[in-house]
């Protein structure tokens, strides 16, 4: 019985002698290849992203002095918005992070279609070197903010960018859209077919959770998007007009375009874009849970509501895209109901703080880099999740839309959140993949200045958005009524560049420690997860020899009576500090 | 007292789900179809939403009786739901391990897919000579001819490109390098074509 051989279906994994670089580093198909591929690739967009960023502040705080052009303040936002959210944390949380965790900690070989894995990141690149491209197109890249609205998005005389930018930016969406639904399909299938031995559904690590539930989002929700940028496109090349209305006047002509509804386009990408932020916080939230217990020494609070609110928040993240339409003019009852549905999601989402916090009550915490930035977490989602609730009331929502309170919101919630939990997660797993251990001053020194600069840059916008400022204003110095927030908008700059400055921190310890940091053990925190039962770095097919069979879930800390403070899923008979008396066992 | 270790608890616990096999004891390949489909799906439905949002948006719509030949259509939709079948006798034949018969019915499969996507073909040259273009038409709904051409022909496509899986998948068979558990996934994506097709049809041609 002990012996347990685990049967899983082979796929070639026999150490292969001598890759050739190419086939090694390049179209690899073993899933830690493709996923630190993935990793490196969206870290650069990061930077990408985060320097368009760095452009608006240097325009919102002092906007007199011209530093962009009203078209170029515009194609910053677009930029910055398209590219954190689908080139950046989408792609990182599941090409990245899904990849190299979910055979590591499920135990299995590799993806279920390690080909089709290549495929989707070889997707991914077209997409990435398009938007790219289209900085350099006659017009610039797209202005029109990263829900790309009809009929500004549908009409290519509309502004500068509104040309071939504009073609360019559906064309890279729709590669990543693609490549994440050929990612979604592998990892669905994977942790439904692949889990080894023992592991059942109730012992999954809550990250894998996460990113189980986030593949379902994606495989359901970004095909809409898809055949809303598919309309889009023939709207904009063919001459078909879903989205254009009828006697729309473009520079004083009346447009060829008769009977669409822009309001089309909204309901479209909302049913999309709701899952969607919801696909940037799942994983992320499991990521969490899984820090927060290693690092309390406790095993994770509430499981099964962890993972029911999981759920939870994935089914209901269908009902309530209305509730980003609430000004678009839906009848009054419509309104309502998403006004209702949205309120009943923040429940699953205080369910899963409260038994953060509930882990961490009385835990032995070890304030190591990660789970400084795993309470961070905690910190910046209860607050963009209280500003949540005020948007979802759809009087208040009437006053607030479109203002920097919504900025605020969904930077506290989705943006610093999950940015916290891949930076997290990087500092927990990076001895794992690259063999050593981070330098965990520099990683303090970074956490504290990112903090204060994400706390320093997003907190005043709710001010900021109660003050009426629209969130895309070219031009705050042109209204009386804003006259009180100019030096508000400097001390958000300031501090957004502390925010930039903090990350080079980030990247030198990344650097520095691939190469000089010392080097970790199989174990170096004492974690439980499968991925810690293997060599370091894992070899190709992840374990030598037969799969390991698991007998717990990987919360087994500080067990009573335990010799260690820490069980990893594989141990089957707990080994014990004394002899008799204790007893074990899962929680 | 929980005893220690919790192998005997697991062992009576044992489910399809305890990891170790395949729950639903299929592999990855079609389990992998299936949820392709349900992605599909949507991105149909994305595009019926589309219809149907402009179709009750739009003070008029087209009488369909007089410009289209419904009856053609009808034809199209049995002989689609006639490949069904062909495709459904393949596999079966080929479980049974009648490798040549599961050719024919798999031939008789493209044949019908390919006459659907001709009579599809000779609607199209129909309506175009009627002079419908994506962005206007005689009958003053420009939305009528759009979403017409777009959702027809969407659905065209994954019926050629099912004609060009299952021409591959014929070829497997014959040479034997697939067997029924192969062509079970493709005839699950053809069945998903004809579904859809079911959905198409009454929107855009008979409601
Ligand atoms: C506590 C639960 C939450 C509630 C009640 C809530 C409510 C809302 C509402 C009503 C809006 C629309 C505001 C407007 O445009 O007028 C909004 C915007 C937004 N929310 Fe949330 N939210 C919650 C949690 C989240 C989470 C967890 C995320 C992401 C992980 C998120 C991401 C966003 C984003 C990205 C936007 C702005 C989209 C845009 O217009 O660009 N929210 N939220
Ligand atoms: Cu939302």
């Amino acid at each position: 019985m002990d012996a347990v051989a685990v049967r899983q279906p082979e796929m070639a994994h026999e150490p292969h002698p001598r890759e050739s670089f190419i086939r090694h580093y390049i179209f690899s198909i073993d899933h830690k290849m493709i996923g630190k591929q993935y990793f490196l690739t969206t870290m650069f967009m990061a930077l990408v992203g985060g320097a368009m960023a760095m452009l608006m502040r240097a325009h919102l705080g002092w906007p007199d002095n011209g530093v962009l052009s009203p078209e170029q303040y515009l194609q910053a936002v677009t930029m910055h918005g398209t590219i954190m959210i689908f080139f950046f944390l989408t792609v990182m949380l599941t090409g990245g992070l899904g990849n190299l965790l979910i055979p590591l900690m499920i135990g299995a070989r590799d993806m279920a279609f390690p080909f089709l894995n290549m495929i989707s990141y070889w997707t991914f690149v077209p997409g990435v070197i398009t938007i790219l491209l289209s900085y350099f197109v006659p017009g610039g890249p797209a202005g029109n903010g990263w829900t790309a609205y009809a009929p500004l998005s549908a009409v290519p005389a509309a502004e500068g960018g509104a040309g071939l930018g504009q073609t360019l930016w559906i064309i890279a969406i729709l590669f990543v859209v693609i490549s994440s639904l050929f990612g979604s399909l592998n990892f669905l299938t994977t942790v439904i077919n692949l889990r080894t031995r023992g592991m059942s559904m109730g012992r999954l690590p809550l990250t894998i959770w996460g990113a189980f539930v986030t593949a379902v989002l994606a495989l359901l929700s970004f095909p809409v998007l898809m055949a809303a940028l598919g309309l889009l496109l023939l709207d904009r090349l063919a001459g078909t007009s879903f989205f254009e209305a009828s006697n729309l006047i473009i520079g004083g002509a009346a447009s060829t375009h008769q009977g669409g509804d822009a309001l089309l386009w909204q309901h479209l990408f909302w049913f999309f874009g709701h899952p969607e932020v919801y696909i940037l916080i799942l994983t992320p939230m499991g990521v969490v849970s899984d820090i927060i217990s290693t690092f309390s020494r406790k095993p994770i609070f509430g499981y099964k509501a962890m993972v029911l609110s999981l759920a939870a928040i994935g089914f209901l993240s269908f009902l309530v895209w209305g509730h980003h339409m609430f000004v678009s003019g839906m009848h009054p009852l419509l309104g309502a109901a998403f006004m209702g549905s949205t309120i009943i999601i923040a429940i699953p989402s205080a369910i899963k703080t409260f038994n953060w916090c509930t882990t961490l009550w009385h835990g032995r915490i070890h304030f190591t880099t990660a789970m400084l930035f795993a309470i961070g977490f905690v910190s910046v989602f209860v607050t963009g999740g209280l500003s949540g609730i005020f948007l979802a009331i759809a009087p208040v929502d009437l006053y607030l839309h479109d203002t920097y309170f919504i900025v605020a919101h969904f930077h506290f919630v989705m943006a610093s959140a999950s940015l916290f939990a891949i930076l997290a997660g990087t500092y927990y797993w990076f001895p794992k993949f690259f063999g050593r251990m981070m330098n965990e001053t520099l990683g303090k020194i970074h956490f504290a200045l990112t903090f204060l600069g994400i706390y320093g840059t997003f907190y005043p916008m709710h001010f900021i958005g109660l003050h009426s400022n629209d969130r895309r204003l070219y031009e705050t110095t042109a209204y009386p009524f804003l006259s009180h927030t100019g030096p508000v908008d400097v001390f958000v700059s300031l501090s957004a560049f502390l925010l930039g400055f903090a990350q080079l921190f980030f990247i030198a310890n990344f650097l520095w420690s691939l190469k000089y940091g010392p080097v970790a053990g199989d174990n170096p925190w004492h974690a439980n997860g499968l991925e810690w039962t293997t060599t370091t770095p894992p070899p190709h097919g992840n374990w030598e020899g037969a799969l390991p069979a698991v007998y717990r879930w990987p919360y087994d800390y500080s067990v009573p009576g335990a010799r260690d403070d820490y069980v990893p899923q594989t141990v089957q008979a707990i080994p014990l500090v004394a002899a008799a008396g204790a007893g074990g066992g899962e929680a | 007292m929980a005893a220690v270790g919790t192998h005997e608890a697991e062992q009576t616990a044992a489910s399809r789900w305890a990891g170790g096999r395949s729950p639903f004891d299929v592999g990855w390949g079609k389990l992998m179809m299936w949820l392709f489909l349900m992605s599909d799906a949507l991105t149909f439905s994305g595009m019926l939403v589309g219809l149907w949002t402009l179709r009750l948006g739009s003070p008029t719509w087209p009488d369909r009786a007089h410009i289209m030949n419904i009856r053609l259509v009808g034809v199209m939709t049995a002989i689609l739901i006639c490949s069904s079948t062909t495709m459904a006798l393949s596999v079966y034949e080929t479980r049974r391990g009648a490798r040549r018969r599961a050719v024919w019915f798999l031939t008789a499969t493209i044949l019908a897919g390919f006459a659907f996507a001709a009579l599809q073909a000779t609607e199209w040259t129909h309506f175009i000579l009627d002079g419908a273009r994506l962005n206007t038409n005689p009958w003053g709904v420009p939305a009528f001819s759009f979403t017409f051409f777009i959702i027809t022909g969407y659905h065209g496509l994954h019926v050629v490109g099912g004609c060009v899986y299952l021409w591959a998948m014929a070829h497997r068979i014959a040479k034997g390098l697939s067997g029924a558990g192969g062509l079970e996934v493709a005839g699950l994506y053809w069945g998903f074509v004809d579904l859809v097709w079911v959905f198409i049809w009454p929107s855009i041609y008979l409601l």
